[in-house]
């Protein structure tokens, strides 16, 4: 009872996350709602008790150590415990599990398109697998945006020029709503778009390029809609890393690196993705997507160790959705 | 504090002293100076709630229609927080009352430099004038935080506001350079560091962050003017510049800025309820170290603004925990006031009534920043309306809230004439009646996931934001009121003794209004300022 009380403040719990969002939450509103009474109902009883009158004398009180100590201590320790409370809760959201699904979204003013590794592109709607946990690898091309999904609780900026992400499982099936939060322009409001989680069959059906039909509201009367996997195909499309495969050949990489292990002016990039690279000024680092991105667009500012910094910048050449593809091509090359 | 000469003598007081325009805008009597700011930051109050009405008016979505384009939303919300933070918050309490009362407070004839507080006035004007001109050019729709890359692409005048907000900061830095040296300098004799009141501490404290903290903004904010001009590559990440960057120099000053806008607001709270109660302050060491507290840790604040910015996990888990310790000094003062009142002799005049108010509305403003201040929960809440509530709570439920009770308080000293009581307690009910209803329902939006800054939104979240329509035209008809009996008693209001109050600082121990060198004798000081025994529950004034 205590823990549904303000369900009706929250949006629908379509994540583990907001499960433990929302205890959280539903402790911090208890313990405000005490504190409140505390202050403005003693207020209030003093307004009471103490109203002047006529002949009215007053105690001459100037202070007292031990309710200082009191209300330095009490409230030092409660903080204490919510914050490492909200952190253990924020620490999972963070950490994706490596197996996560991943799918990459960007940002325009005033739309979203997400890339899958199938090699499918959808603008507005992201398609997600339930109860499995997945991944958004999101950048910008133009201004600040910021992805939320209310339902999941979880909300990160999208930056341009740079990759943030942020994980989830999906556990209600249906369309999520989602909102840009970070002010982007004239139609920040309207740039919205929708999360579908899709149970087993539909996400078969989706990664087979089959039609899905209607998708209800998550939270909505399922039982109703009948997920008409009807057998007409989309066209087959090569899958993400092929599409990076034609970026990187047709933007001349293949002069400088190999994709099969063997040394040319520039390091080979089969295995690269994940491992840690030695720089020539001796720091290490992880190649992971922002890695890649960065030493493509501004090559000076890491040598990889034992090689010339000869590397041209592609800075403006490769556009959001190429550097997408080529990321996933380099991540493939195992 | 006795032993001062009541200066009973009439006729010659600082309004009077001189006649005619002139003699205003040339002046270098602090009190007028703060007059001045008054008027300005009055004025500058009315279009910034003329503003905020018009956004509740559009976001009412009368018959589900639109009564503003998208882009003229956009500016207005830009408009309503720069000049409400830049113009009124900020200079309110300090440069306003401040200006007037400190020197009055400390026994002294004036601020340390008058030339340069002068000059700060109009380095402040100067400053607005350029931001309100943008006004009448293409505007500026950045949102008063000026946010890279957008503020570098965006085709409106938000250069003209950044440059106003550049100018006007440079008063900022010299009113609290001016306050600093006054403090130190031009206390009566007497007036030792423990008998100093706790709104000189406050200013103290302000004017402290105010000099260390505004020059990084200066600097931020011409860095983004060069970035416009130029295209030096620091902000933009077209020009390999880190929009984040932005932020963490937005934030390291508009962080303490809220400090700036509320310690002030807590020094006011902190004369009006002892005097009202008729009892000496709870804890006045505690309250006086805890301003310094909270101005201490409002430097290493800044990145909870920047939770879901990108910022390293390790950044925000610092962070988190530091923005923890805020709430302790805030507690230390909130429940000091509450057992000021204990056993006191209260008398609800218009002050107290605020200060009553202020109470309420800052425990809902503090104990929700406690709930952004946890990471997990920050998440989901930031960039919602939960945020505006929360905010709201704070600069109007407290600074604002301050400033009506400042402004009661010291009436009667600034113009000589008394408010009516009784307006204002109908003011007071519109304008507390009419902000919980603004904004309480803000916080259910918020938690439920409406973003802000949105110029349209989702169906469902239709009804509480016509409640909060509702409750912005209280809040509108309770100022509009209280301008309206305000002016009234500055022209034919009752005349106002000395001490109205028989409160204990120095300001009352000279006339209603002031002499022009405030003192006919320098007042000498023998005890501290909250001296109130036990028999002494009586004022002059009754509500
Ligand atoms: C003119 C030769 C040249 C071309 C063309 C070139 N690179 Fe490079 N690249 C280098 C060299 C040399 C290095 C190692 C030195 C350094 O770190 O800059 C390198 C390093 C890299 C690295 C870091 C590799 C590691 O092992 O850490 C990546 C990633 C990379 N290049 C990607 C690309 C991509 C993608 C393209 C095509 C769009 C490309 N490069 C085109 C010469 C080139
Ligand atoms: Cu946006
Ligand atoms: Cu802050």
């Amino acid at each position: 009872m205590f823990n549904q009380a303000f369900a009706g403040t929250t949006p629908l719990q379509g994540s583990d996350i907001a499960v433990q969002w929302d205890s959280l939450y539903n402790f911090l509103v208890w313990l405000s709602i005490f504190f409140f009474v505390l202050v403005v109902g003693g207020m209030i009883y003093f307004v009471f008790a103490y109203r002047h009158h006529p002949g009215k004398k007053t105690q001459y009180i100037t202070g007292s150590h031990f309710l200082e100590a009191i209300w330095i201590a009490v409230p030092t320790l409660l903080l204490l415990g919510i914050f490492t409370w909200g952190y253990s809760v924020y620490h999972s959201m963070t950490q994706a599990p490596s197996d996560a699904y991943e799918i990459r979204a960007i940002g325009k003013q005033w739309l979203w398109t997400f890339q899958y590794d199938n090699g499918r592109t959808t603008v507005g709607e992201a398609y997600v697998p339930l109860n499995r946990p997945v991944k958004l690898i999101m950048t910008s091309e133009d201004v600040l945006h910021s992805f939320f999904i209310p339902n999941f609780r979880i909300k990160q900026d999208v930056v341009p020029g740079m990759y943030s992400s942020v994980w989830f499982t999906a556990t209600v099936p249906g369309k999520h709503q989602v909102f840009c939060a970070e002010y982007c322009g004239t139609s920040h409001s309207g740039m919205l778009a929708k999360i579908i989680a899709l149970n087993d069959e539909q996400w078969e059906a989706w990664n087979n390029h089959k039609k899905l039909g209607a998708i209800p509201e998550a939270g909505s009367d399922f039982s109703s809609s009948s997920s008409d996997l009807s057998a007409s195909r989309v066209v087959a499309q090569v899958s993400l890393a092929e599409q990076g495969r034609a970026v990187y050949e047709t933007k001349g990489c293949l002069a400088c690196h190999s994709v099969d292990g063997t040394q040319k002016v520039g390091p080979t990039h089969k295995g690269l993705f994940g491992s840690s690279v030695e720089m020539a000024d001796g720091k290490v680092l992880i190649a992971d997507e922002n890695y890649i991105r960065t030493h493509i667009e501004n090559p000076q500012k890491n040598t990889v160790k034992g090689f010339n910094p000869v590397m041209p910048t592609f800075k403006g050449l490769i556009n959001e959705t190429e550097m997408n593809a080529l990321i996933a091509y380099i991540k493939s090359l195992k | 504090m006795a032993n001062s000469s009541a200066t009973a003598h009439t006729g010659n007081h600082y309004l009077n002293h001189s006649k005619g325009l002139m003699s205003w805008l040339t002046t270098l009597d602090h009190k007028r100076i703060g007059v001045m700011y008054l008027f300005s930051v009055l004025t500058f109050f009315l279009m910034g709630g003329v503003f905020a009405l018009l956004i509740r008016m559009e976001l009412f979505k009368w018959g589900g229609h639109n009564l503003l384009e998208a882009n003229t939303y956009n500016k207005l919300f830009t408009y309503h927080g720069a000049i409400m933070v830049f113009l009124v918050v900020i200079p309110s309490i300090p440069a306003a009352l401040g200006n007037f009362i400190l020197p009055l407070m400390l026994g002294a004839k004036d601020v340390a430099f008058p030339r340069l507080n002068l000059a700060s006035y109009y380095i402040f004007m100067t400053g607005a004038c350029f931001a309100v001109l943008a006004l009448f050019m293409r505007g500026a729709d950045t949102g008063w935080t000026f946010y890279t890359p957008y503020s570098i692409r965006t085709n409106t005048t938000v250069i003209l506001v950044l440059f106003g907000a550049f100018i006007a900061g440079f008063s900022s830095i010299l009113t609290g350079l001016n306050f600093i040296v006054t403090i130190h300098k031009l206390r009566a004799p007497g007036l030792t560091w423990d008998r100093l009141p706790l709104f000189c501490w406050a200013l103290y404290a302000t004017s402290i962050i105010q000099v260390l903290a505004t020059p990084v903004l200066a600097i931020t904010l011409a860095l983004l003017c060069m970035e416009r001009i130029f295209q030096i590559g620091i902000f933009d990440p077209k020009l390999g510049g880190d929009p984040v960057l932005f932020q963490h120099f937005f934030w390291f000053y508009s962080h303490p800025a809220v400090y700036i806008m509320i310690l002030p607001a807590m020094g006011v709270i902190s004369e009006v309820i002892p005097v009202f109660s008729r009892k000496p302050i709870f804890g006045y060491k505690a309250i006086a170290y805890s301003s310094f507290g909270i101005a201490l840790i409002a430097f290493i604040v800044w990145g909870h603004h920047m939770f879901v910015s990108g910022q390293s996990e390790f950044a925000n888990f610092i962070f988190s925990l530091l923005t923890m310790f805020v709430a302790v000094p805030t507690g230390v003062k909130t429940f000091s006031w509450l057992a000021t009142m204990y056993r006191g002799s209260l008398h609800f005049n218009a002050p107290m009534l605020y200060a009553l108010g202020f109470l309420e509305l800052f425990t809902i403003g503090g104990l929700t920043g406690i709930f952004l201040a946890t990471l997990a929960i920050d998440v989901h809440l930031t960039d919602t309306y939960f945020v505006v509530a929360h905010f709201h709570y704070v600069m109007v439920g407290g600074t604002l809230m301050g400033l009506m009770a400042g402004l009661h308080y010291w009436f009667p000293k600034m113009v000589g004439k008394m408010y009516p009581e009784k307006p204002a307690l109908i003011a007071f009910w519109l304008i507390m009646i009419g902000f919980n209803i603004t904004f309480f329902p803000q916080f259910i939006l918020g938690a439920q996931g409406m973003p802000r800054r949105y110029w349209s939104y989702l169906p469902e979240f239709t009804l509480l934001n016509r409640i909060s329509t509702v409750g912005s035209w209280l809040i509108g008809i309770g100022f509009f009121y209280t301008a309206h009996y305000l002016a009234k008693a500055m022209r034919k209001g009752e005349k106002a003794v000395a001490n109205p109050w028989n409160a204990l600082t120095l300001e009352w121990q000279t006339s209603s209004p002031p002499p022009h060198e405030n003192f006919i004798e320098t007042p000498v000081v023998t005890s501290w300022p909250y001296e109130y025994l036990p028999e002494n529950t009586t004022m002059p004034v009754n509500a």
